[in-house]
């Protein structure tokens, strides 16, 4: 008997005497005999001491955050948690609880819900946001589809090139079946002037990412004022820590706002769990996808929170809902909303600082090396692009030899940019650390 | 205890920090003035460590949880989830490792994730495992865009009808819908199980596909399997299993040998993966050979270097696409693998097994008091009715908030739509005896009160933090973020309930 299972086999014979029957095996009469009880060919059973082990054997042969100094972003981002974070997922209060769709006993999650709701709208300037998507690609992707549900007679998203390659994949997987147009990419290096030339009546919404994939940062009011007069939305996907210096995008007038949250409180994870966030105008409520928690009162008058305007959702609307959306990835909105409390207003600004000023004086120090030139994109935050005199993957590999994880080799996105490198520089990269990598691409 | 916390936002002070940052030790260079953001910040709030720190710890205890008690959430698998999980999804090269990090730096990575493709096939009966989906809807609609690809690829352009039971979850429809197919609705036999009449009549050239859940939403195995799963393949249709109740099946049938071509795992349901209040989840996915070229990508594959076994991503062929970023929720499928290899061919068949005698056994303990929707022999949850004799005003909805009273979690209530006041009762396999029967006492002696005095049941909950909520109000005045004025205004109304309560009637 497994040490998860609390039931012994006098009570086992007990409960079958009580239903009426042998044997456990005859509880399961109505499955075909046929394919009754096929072995299962697993490896044998492990104790706990052999599964840490195990475990700890196949954690090892990866390089992490612990072991090397990494300089790759490329939307997911090795920023700095803070040790209450991890204190607070931990609470079997919190990550052993079901959805809260029973408030009076799930006020903690509920309360969370409502403040990470609110964090978000207070640095990002929007109105509202929702509980969570699965990450900042399929939100991304999910508010592309609001928007079509939210204007008239428009078929087509233009998504900008510079939109991180992977949620632009992600965005054509959702739309394959909807019949919804995506343009505005078919020139890897258009740039947003360009694709904004591109709207017109049959424009649902205009997607672009700021700072982008590049690391480049953009004024976005003048592009929701062009997108506004072709009667298109304007989706402005951002980086949380970016918007500790830089224009949110409520501030530019935004209509829909999306963004991998995995910079706030969340680690690598070697890919997920991370966080998507979503937010929107008040007048695009009715349509948004997911979870909403709202404040309200008890029958005793006492303030509380409960999920509200549940008639957007799958398991009320069913097949007219906003979104099959349902299992969000809510922890992770509780991690974001730890981490944004214990930064604040002082440390928010202070990360992004960090992250700016590091990654300027590394593109600086780097531009300096001989056949090495950082590429003039505008102005930057934490990502920039490195042009190297040999391929990326070459350099990498020379760079893991000492402990480095290298930037992102852009060729596999853009072929038509060989030899470039994608590197990410945030408060994680001491200007020591910096210094190495410096030292060890001269010598290489 | 008075466990009542504010909102963060009102115990923020101005000049507080809860983080220790580093100091700058580089040249600060110059910012682009155009792109500042002109608030300064100045809604975030600003709290010490210590103050953040009470602040979710106190809003914590305001919830139930596996940890505290039993759970038996209907069709949500609220078993307990074992400490080593978390434990080992911590390990610093699972937790810190950069996804898009060389493969030959990700080799532990890429081989639990080869291993649990195996895992998870092995235990479904399926050819190709995909782990990329995030949740269990994700899975779903990954599945249905395989349905339309393969349908595509064969050059069978015209089926786009998705057929869905009448008891199926919301996210079925829902998904088929956002995939651009239409939903034609199938109607349930009297045993609960697909009405092959109705389904017949509903089969056609243009059916895509049948979303089934197996065993159903009333609890019962679908005895019909092989035979509905004939017909739709007949049709030229394809066999989706929803996977949210495999928690019934494991070493006791596999989807894969009885007609499905495609399923979801719900890794945070039968895998135990945490629900988190919500999230995060897992929604792998598994599928016969012919449909393997159509997964989302990347995916794992073993091959040999150097005469030893070594990992690699590679996408399928004709693969739909990306579902989303990277590889999947990777922390999930740590917790899952563990899981897996901790209990084995043998321990996973008693997991269903025990599964099946809880819930069983609280069937033929409760059935009496409150009918059983179907009268045989469930699965791994029990459907009854709150509907009691002698007691014609109770509702299954104060029957479940009694229940909060007694220090359980309440059933799902009101699901499948096709039961009247449905109690729909998942105690999972990890709750002891004792528990099982402190939950039917707890039950019988809620229909004793309905049949004593009914407000004992409308007054409920009246021990948990707070008693039942105003949801209109909360849907036709929204607040759905802080803000002190409308904080006021709500407390300004609060008191006056309290004030209206005090007041004694005449």
């Amino acid at each position: 008997m497994s040490h998860y299972i609390s039931i012994t086999e006098a009570e086992r014979a007990e409960m079958l005497a009580a239903i009426g029957v042998q044997g456990v095996t005859d509880l399961f009469a109505d499955v075909p005999e046929a394919l009754r009880f096929p072995e299962l060919k697993l490896p044998p059973a492990l104790s706990e001491i052999e599964l840490r082990r195990e475990l700890g054997a196949m954690s090892n042969q990866n390089a992490n955050a612990n072991s090397h100094s990494i300089f790759l972003g490329a939307g997911a981002y090795n920023h700095f948690v803070p040790s209450a974070v991890d204190q607070i997922l931990r609470r079997s209060e919190f990550y052993t609880a079901y959805t809260p769709y029973q408030p009076e006993i799930s006020q903690g999650t509920l309360q969370a819900i409502f403040e990470y709701q609110s964090l978000i709208c207070a640095m990002t300037g929007m109105d509202v946001a929702n509980a969570s998507h699965y990450d900042g690609a399929t939100a991304l992707a999910e508010a592309a589809i609001m928007a079509v549900n939210s204007t008239r007679n428009r078929r087509t998203v233009l998504v900008a090139p510079s939109v991180n390659p992977q949620y632009r994949a992600v965005l054509r997987t959702y739309l394959q079946g909807t019949g919804i147009r995506v343009r505005g990419d078919e020139n890897p290096h258009a740039t947003l002037d360009e694709v904004l030339a591109l709207a017109d009546n049959t424009t649902a919404a205009v997607l672009v990412q700021s700072p982008d994939f590049f690391g480049t940062l953009h004024d976005l009011k003048p592009l929701v004022a062009r997108a506004h007069a072709a009667g298109a939305l304007l989706v402005a996907h951002f980086d949380p820590i970016a918007l500790g210096l830089f224009q949110s995008p409520g501030e530019a007038g935004a209509d829909l706002a999306t963004a991998e949250g995995q910079p706030l409180g969340i680690g690598l994870n070697y890919g997920g769990p991370y966080l998507g966030m979503f937010a929107c105008s008040e007048k695009l409520v009715r349509k948004l996808p997911g979870r909403l928690a709202g404040a309200t009162l008890d029958v005793e008058g006492r303030l509380a929170y409960v999920l509200t305007l549940q008639a957007r959702e799958q398991h009320i609307r069913r097949e007219n809902a906003t979104s099959n959306i349902c299992t969000n990835q809510g922890l992770m909105a509780l991690a974001a909303a730890v981490h944004l409390s214990l930064l604040g207003r002082q440390g928010l600004r202070r990360v992004a600082e960090l992250c700016y000023h590091r990654a300027h004086y590394a593109a600086a120090e780097l531009g300096k090396l001989p056949g090495y030139r950082v590429e003039d994109r505008g102005a930057f935050f934490k990502e920039f692009v490195l042009h190297c005199p040999r391929p990326v993957a070459e350099i990498n590999a020379a760079l893991r030899e000492h402990g480095i994880v290298g930037g992102y080799d852009v060729s596999q996105d853009y072929p038509d940019m060989p030899n470039a490198m994608l590197l990410c520089v945030t408060e994680m990269n001491s200007k020591a650390e910096i210094d190495v990598l410096v030292d060890e691409l001269r010598a290489s | 205890m008075n466990t009542y916390e504010p909102p963060i936002f009102e115990l923020s002070a101005p000049g507080k920090i809860g983080a220790n940052l580093p100091a700058l030790d580089v040249p600060a260079a110059e910012l682009p003035a155009n792109l500042l953001r002109s608030d300064d910040l100045a809604a975030m709030p600003e709290l010490s460590e210590t103050e953040v720190m009470r602040h979710f710890t106190r809003i914590s205890q305001r919830n139930y949880c596996i940890d505290t008690g039993m759970y038996p959430l209907g069709s949500c698998t609220m078993k307990y989830n074992p400490k080593i999980h978390e434990e080992a999804a911590r390990y610093a090269g699972f937790a810190g490792a950069h996804p898009l990090q060389d493969e030959q730096l990700s080799q532990g990575a890429l081989r639990l994730m080869y291993e649990l493709q195996t895992l998870l096939g092995e235990i479904s009966g399926f050819d190709a495992v995909s782990l990329q989906p995030a949740a269990g809807a994700q899975g779903e609609f990954t599945g249905v865009l395989v349905f339309r690809a393969y349908h595509l690829s064969r050059g069978d352009t015209e089926r786009n009808e998705i057929l869905v039971p009448d008891s199926a979850h919301g996210t079925n429809p829902a998904t088929a819908a956002m995939v651009g197919m239409k939903v034609i609705e199938v109607q349930s036999g009297p045993r609960g199980n697909c009405n092959l009449e109705d389904l017949k009549s509903k089969l056609s050239p243009r059916t895509a596909g049948l979303m089934l859940t197996n065993p159903n939403t009333v609890g019962l195995f679908e005895q019909n399997v092989r035979e509905v799963a004939e017909l739709v393949h007949a049709a030229g249709g394809l066999m989706y299993g929803d996977g949210a109740n495999f928690n019934a099946i494991l070493g006791i049938v596999k989807p894969g040998a009885a007609g499905f071509d495609f399923m979801h795992y719900n890794l945070h349901k039968t895998f135990t993966t945490p629900h988190g209040g919500g999230g995060p989840g897992s929604g792998a996915v598994g599928c016969t050979a012919a449909l393997a070229p159509f997964l989302p990508g990347p995916r794992v594959e073993q091959y040999m270097q150097d005469g030893k076994p070594a990992y690699r991503f590679f996408t399928p062929a004709q693969s739909i696409g990306r579902v989303k970023s990277f590889w999947g929720n990777f922390g999930m499928l740590v917790r899952a693998w563990t899981y897996i290899r901790t209990l084995g061919a043998a321990g996973l068949r008693e997991v269903s097994e025990t599964a099946v005698l809880n819930a069983n056994y609280l069937r033929v303990k409760l059935q009496g008091t409150y009918p059983a929707a179907y009268n045989r022999t469930c699965m791994h949850e029990c459907v009854l009715k709150g509907q009691l004799a002698e007691a014609p005003q109770a509702r299954t909805l104060d029957i479940a908030k009694r229940l909060i009273d007694y220090g359980f979690h309440p059933p799902t209530v009101y699901f499948p739509l096709i039961v009247p006041e449905a109690l729909m009762i998942e105690p999972t396999e990890t709750e002891s005896k004792q528990n099982l029967d402190a939950f039917v006492e707890a039950m019988l002696k809620i229909a004793d009160e309905a049949r004593a005095d009914i407000e004992i049941l409308h007054q409920a909950p009246t021990t948990a933090p707070v008693r039942r909520l105003d949801e209109v109000r909360a849907a036709r005045q929204p607040v759905l973020k802080y803000d002190a004025a409308k904080f006021a205004q709500l407390r300004e109304e609060g008191s006056a309930r309290a004030r209206e309560l005090a007041t004694p009637r005449t």
